[in-house]
């Protein structure tokens, strides 16, 4: 049986749970959007503490930026492995996806510990607070897509986890590639752009 | 059993070959976009050129990754919409506390 099968009927011939995620999604570009802005316009106006240029660390963050380009890829040959029905290459992909995940979250941790120690905090000034609030809200959603993930993996391990279950792991790619595509954002417009300006 | 034409599965997918090249120019755009921050030349057009390489990625792994390309045109519409605001969003609040100025 198909995932198409599977899905049940409905007015828009459209799965139900397909188009509650991408509304989901445009909800949290809103959600971005705002703690991106919010980011922007506090820039530049702390009166202490360190600020963008002196902290921020462009060679590190390229390497995990990579990581998470990486992930998606990994990401859409889990659902074309489970698509097909492929077991081992469905955990295999499912794995490197989470693995990839955790990879970025410990790049993440390594960041905000070095901040910390060289002064900057979520009290300390207007940077640190939009700073940490923006990557931590991000660095938040990739732990729940590494959760979500490493469950797949598991019902694959199970068995349950056949060509039926990929509009769920469709789903959950989905939600992977926003995560990213979030992150290509912030890598450019608080990484890139802030600290040439 | 006869699967509907209009159900959210039936689209094509990419071919792993498909996925592996986008991959790729993810990952030449983001080698220019580390590579061209450290050239001093670029820095008087850096954000726009920063701002475009961006973009770019951005669609291709919503085009591709995210099936947007080869999808329901409804889906495209439930994410652009917001997306629109949220950029809405974004400039005029840049604009409101003079960030441009």
């Amino acid at each position: 049986m198909t995932q198409a099968v599977a899905a049940h009927h409905t007015s828009t011939g459209l799965d139900n749970k397909k188009l509650a995620f991408w509304l989901f999604i445009g909800s949290e570009c809103l959600l971005f959007g705002s703690l991106i802005a919010t980011y922007l316009v506090y820039e530049g106006r702390s009166i202490s503490g360190p600020t963008t240029h002196e902290i921020l660390n462009i060679p590190v963050t390229s390497i995990s930026t990579f990581d998470l380009l990486m992930s998606s890829l990994a990401m859409v040959l889990a659902l074309a492995a489970v698509t097909r029905g492929d077991k081992l290459w469905s955990r295999v992909w499912l794995a490197t996806t989470a693995g990839l995940g955790v990879v970025f979250l410990g790049f993440q941790a390594y960041e905000f510990v070095t901040f910390v120690h060289e002064g900057l905090t979520l009290q300390v000034n207007l940077f640190g607070s939009t700073f940490f609030t923006l990557t931590g809200f991000h660095g938040g959603h990739v732990l729940v897509g590494v959760i979500w993930l490493l469950t797949l993996f598991v019902r694959s391990l199970q068995g349950k986890l056949g060509p039926d279950k990929a509009l769920n792991v469709e789903i959950a790619g989905l939600y992977w590639h926003f995560v990213d595509v979030v992150w290509i954002v912030i890598f450019t417009v608080v990484y890139l752009i802030q600290t040439s300006a | 059993m006869t699967e509907s034409p209009e159900s959210t599965s039936q689209h094509a997918h990419p071919t792993a070959g498909a996925y592996l090249a986008v991959a790729g120019v993810l990952t030449v755009i983001t080698l220019v976009e580390v590579g061209i921050f450290y050239v001093p030349a670029f820095q008087a057009i850096l954000a726009p050129v920063l701002i475009i390489l961006s973009a770019t990625k951005f669609a291709l792994v919503v085009m591709f990754y995210m099936h947007l390309r080869h999808d329901h045109p409804l889906f495209t519409g439930v994410f652009v919409l917001p997306l629109a605001i949220a950029l809405a969003v974004v400039v005029a609040l840049l604009l409101l506390f003079g960030v441009f100025g």
